[in-house]
């Protein structure tokens, strides 16, 4: 089945849970509602046509203005794919966790939570994954800013080549 | 010199600073200690066609063992701690060999949030020895390098800064 026909059907079946539809090539999205992401999700992988036993990537996003978890699904039994998207807001974003869904969430959301700060409700471990544990911060945010320093360690070395570019300026 | 020519031909006289720095130089074990995708050259330095074995560096799988840290590879923040740790649980004398741009600058990655930039920012550096990654020749020359340097040391006479051997030595 085409990417494009599983996302018709999810919009046949929730209709105005579905927020946005892009049909561009080569990778048509569905943006769906944050709070009834677990229910597709359920959906997607139980029905027997879509079987989609696979989350291959589930990412996020900082578009300044908002941000945004992308789920990769795949079905390894049908051969085929598709992709959702869900749109939160910056201050403090919040979305139900996948992990009862797709085990393989588990680590993935654990990486969006570490560099982008989105919390996922209702997961297991919600720890950093890759920054250490007293890092302040998420790395991966437009607006972050490193810190100069971290125990001590000064984040800043001097190099003869930032020097020329900055004198260019 | 009469004394040298009256003795046997398997007697064999040096100084004792020498003799020590010779059997210290010909026995640097080494940690074993990767970080990225240096340590593939570190273990092709240690395998047989390179063999720093000759020399009598091989690995130790424990920092309380070992006299030298090869710090092969990208050392982040989070590493930082930890490579700090396991230098301080080495037993002096100790050395430390900076393997590659990253370990000695940050490399490629020295903007990167995470990355902390030069290992010498944590640890006092020996030998650094450049290239992304050097070959199995070039740390084979770094090590020959720091036998020299081991070499240089006097443990009989106190110097009078404590560190008798401050200087650094890179590979060119």
């Amino acid at each position: 089945m085409e990417s494009i026909q599983i996302l018709e059907r999810i919009k046949a079946k929730f209709g105005e849970r579905v927020l946005e539809f892009s049909d561009k090539q080569p990778d048509p999205f569905a943006v769906v509602d944050p709070k009834s992401i677990v229910e597709i999700g359920r959906f997607l992988r139980d029905d027997p046509e879509l079987a989609m036993d696979c989350l291959s990537n589930e990412s996020g996003v900082d578009y300044k203005d908002r941000v945004e978890v992308v789920y990769h699904l795949f079905s390894y039994g049908k051969r085929h794919g598709t992709v959702l998207k869900v749109k939160l807001p910056r201050e403090n974003p919040s979305v139900a966790t996948l992990e009862g869904v797709w085990k393989s969430a588990n680590w993935m959301e654990r990486e969006i939570f570490d560099l982008l700060g989105v919390n996922f409700e209702g997961h297991s471990d919600m720890r950093r994954i890759l920054m250490p544990e007293d890092w302040v911060g998420y790395p991966l945010r437009k607006d972050f800013v490193e810190p100069a320093e971290y125990h001590g360690i000064s984040t800043v070395r001097e190099s003869p080549i930032i020097r020329l570019e900055t004198k260019k300026k | 010199m009469p004394l040298l020519n009256t003795l046997p031909d398997y007697v064999l006289t040096t100084k004792t600073d020498e003799l020590l720095n010779w059997m210290r130089k010909s026995s640097i074990w080494y940690m074993l200690f990767g970080l990225a995708c240096c340590a593939i050259e570190l273990m092709h330095t240690g395998g047989p066609r390179a063999d720093i074995d000759r020399f009598g560096a091989t690995p130790r799988a424990s920092a309380r063992q070992s006299d030298l840290m090869i710090v092969a590879g990208t050392l982040t923040l989070k590493m930082a701690l930890r490579t700090r740790l396991l230098y301080d649980q080495m037993p002096d004398p100790k050395y430390v060999i900076s393997m590659g741009s990253c370990a000695s600058c940050g490399g490629l990655f020295q903007l990167a949030y995470s990355v902390c930039d030069g290992v010498d920012k944590i640890l006092p550096v020996d030998v650094y020895v450049p290239g992304c990654p050097p070959r199995p020749e070039a740390l084979t020359e770094g090590l020959l390098k720091l036998q020299e340097k081991i070499m240089t040391e006097r443990w009989l006479v106190r110097s009078s800064n404590g560190a008798a051997n401050g200087k650094q030595v890179a590979v060119a």
